[in-house]
């Protein structure tokens, strides 16, 4: 087996046995980054001998017999992750040259651990978009098509997965950021509940919706990922204070009587008939496993989309304030200070991010605060209520990802309504605030991944490990690799 | 509702963004396309409904007031585009 395509408790037990060292491993992986980086673009910057020097650390650990199951492994981050001494660009001109004075805690609870970074990885410009086209560091490639968007923002997280250029990742989800390119690209991805995961040092788009989470290779491999980086923060108020379970010692509990949920509003007229299939088959293989069917409705789905187009550009009108060129980031030269500021945003800041920027500062402004914002807030209420209600009568919900396995480059760009539209099956899961999970559920005729989410309750993704779990115990989805 | 250039303006001014002839045309546009979107929010009965601005019921998130290390002056100052001693410089704003 190629060290690229090993998952994290694989490559774990490689170097506890000593069959392999982790500077193996890690120059392994620096070398199969090299061979497909120019056809697939998912990293920013890379970090081959920061990564060298944590792999003889992490050596000299294992050695110690002190490993933990993340040490000496090979990962890479989003580049929204704040890395103290190590270039974070959140895929923007306007931070170009920012080197961060300190790490985002997810990052701190990873290296603590002797993971290993190999860099940093491409995303949509300030997490906005679904395709990563909007970065400002040229596009990701669909390692399983190379004309194909592998999905969006996390979209160079899950391309490097599914190529073999990390072992795992870390990406963020805001409006379905992780799970439609994980959907895209073949691989597992976790949103996790709003608090569940500390955001301190994550680059903020919509602060009230932002969630970090980790892509991986398989679930036992993304139960790790959570385990390591779930827990209250001091430094993230909003970090929720409630004990992290060993999501990987309950994996095998199966779905014997689990109440699994369909939504009525997410099997629509619109569904790609191969996503229906798919969808189809792993309701057959539930059924199988002894899990129960429940015909649900989430009613206000389809307001869905314009509830977060109009809270998540209003958070991120604000957020996005402090790009300023006052203390960091990129300084237009101007003659005065207001100047300075409209130059170096307008300079800084791509079209996506521009377009954001003023939906949000539109929807807050005065005379359309209380007919856009308040009421999007509003509407969100009545989201979260249709949740809750279903949720007192099942366990989990199944739906689709993405309406279509991913677009061609270039399909969407010049119709952002058209662009958000595609992420309406994972948008209300962040107005909720609860957690889902995209896992690999079939392939197009043309070979492309199609994922199935499941959504959980608040806090309960313990349940969607165990129920992912069991699916991919009886599925080969997601051990089929992309041929880059 | 029909957004116009001069709409654009008005918001690039509140959001502190110079746009180009170019771009005033082309998020007019898409703007009045994602806002006439949105409207299907009217149809919704929101009367009673308290809106949601955070999903995880919190209260205050109180710390103890202690006095803890921070970053300090060369750190915070490291990434600023021009500095004069111990302060981050900006164009004149007062003439």
């Amino acid at each position: 087996m190629n060290i690229f395509d090993m998952t994290i408790h694989q490559l774990h037990s490689a170097l506890k046995e000593k069959q392999l060292s982790s500077v193996e491993a890690t120059t392994a992986m620096l070398a199969r980054i090299k061979a497909v980086e120019p056809q697939v673009g998912s990293f920013i910057t890379l970090t081959p001998e920061q990564a060298l020097t944590d792999a003889a650390s992490a050596d000299i650990r294992i050695a110690a017999g002190k490993a933990g199951v993340l040490t000496g492994i090979p990962l890479a981050l989003k580049d929204i992750f704040l890395t103290e001494g190590i270039r974070t660009t959140c895929g923007s001109r306007i931070l170009e040259n920012f080197i961060p004075p300190y790490s985002a805690t997810s990052w701190e609870k990873l290296k603590d651990q002797g993971a290993v970074l190999l860099g940093k990885l491409n995303q949509d410009e300030f997490a906005m978009g679904s395709s990563n086209e909007s970065s400002a560091y040229g596009i990701t490639r669909n390692p399983w098509d190379t004309s194909c968007i592998p999905g969006g923002s996390s979209g160079g997280s899950a391309a490097a997965v599914a190529a073999g250029e990390a072992i795992a990742t870390l990406g963020t989800d805001t409006g379905g950021s992780i799970r439609q390119p994980a959907s895209h690209c073949g691989c597992v991805g976790l949103k996790p509940t709003y608090g569940r995961v500390s955001r301190y040092g994550v680059i903020a788009y919509a602060s009230s919706l932002d969630q970090v989470g980790p892509l991986t290779r398989d679930v036992a491999d993304c139960a790790i990922m959570l385990g390591a980086i779930a827990g209250h923060d001091p430094k993230d108020s909003t970090s929720v204070d409630t004990p992290v379970p060993d999501y990987t010692a309950s994996l095998t509990t199966g779905v014997k009587g689990l109440k699994i949920g369909l939504p009525k509003e997410y099997f629509i007229a619109g569904l790609d008939p191969e996503v229906q299939v798919a969808m189809d088959a792993a309701i057959e293989t539930y059924r199988r496993l002894g899990a129960e069917f429940v015909d649900i409705s989430l009613p206000h789905t389809d307001y869905a989309v314009a509830t977060y187009y109009l809270i998540a550009t209003a958070e991120a009108s604000s957020n996005l304030a402090r790009y300023d060129g006052v203390r960091f980031g990129h300084r237009a030269e101007a003659n005065c200070l207001l100047d300075m500021y409209g130059k170096s945003r307008s300079e800084g800041f791509g079209a996506e991010v521009k377009r954001r920027i003023m939906l949000g500062t539109y929807a807050l402004s005065s005379g359309y605060y209380d007919a856009y914002y308040v009421k999007a807030q509003k509407v969100r209420t009545l989201i979260m209520n249709d949740f809750m209600a279903a949720f007192a009568n099942v366990d989990v919900m199944l739906t689709p990802v993405a309406p279509t396995p991913a677009f061609k480059i270039g399909e969407k760009i010049n119709d952002p309504l058209q662009m958000y539209l595609s992420d309406i099956f994972t948008i209300p899961v962040n107005l909720a605030g609860t957690c889902a999970m995209s896992l690999p559920a079939g392939f197009s005729a043309g070979g492309l991944p199609i994922g199935l989410q499941l959504i959980g309750k608040p806090f309960g993704e313990e349940t969607l490990l165990q129920a992912g779990y069991a699916f991919e115990q009886v599925t080969e989805w997601h051990s089929r690799k992309a041929t880059i | 509702m029909k957004m116009t250039t001069a709409d654009v303006e008005y918001v690039a001014r509140l959001a502190r963004l110079e746009l180009t002839a170019g771009e005033k045309e082309l998020f007019a546009g898409q703007m009045d396309a994602i806002l006439g979107y949105v409207e299907k929010l009217k149809g919704v009965d929101t009367d009673g409904i308290i809106p949601t601005s955070h999903a995880v019921p919190m209260e205050n998130s109180f710390r103890e007031d202690i006095v803890c290390p921070s970053i300090g002056l060369e750190k915070a100052l490291a990434n600023a585009p021009e500095r004069a001693g111990s302060f981050f410089a900006v164009p004149k704003v007062i003439e």
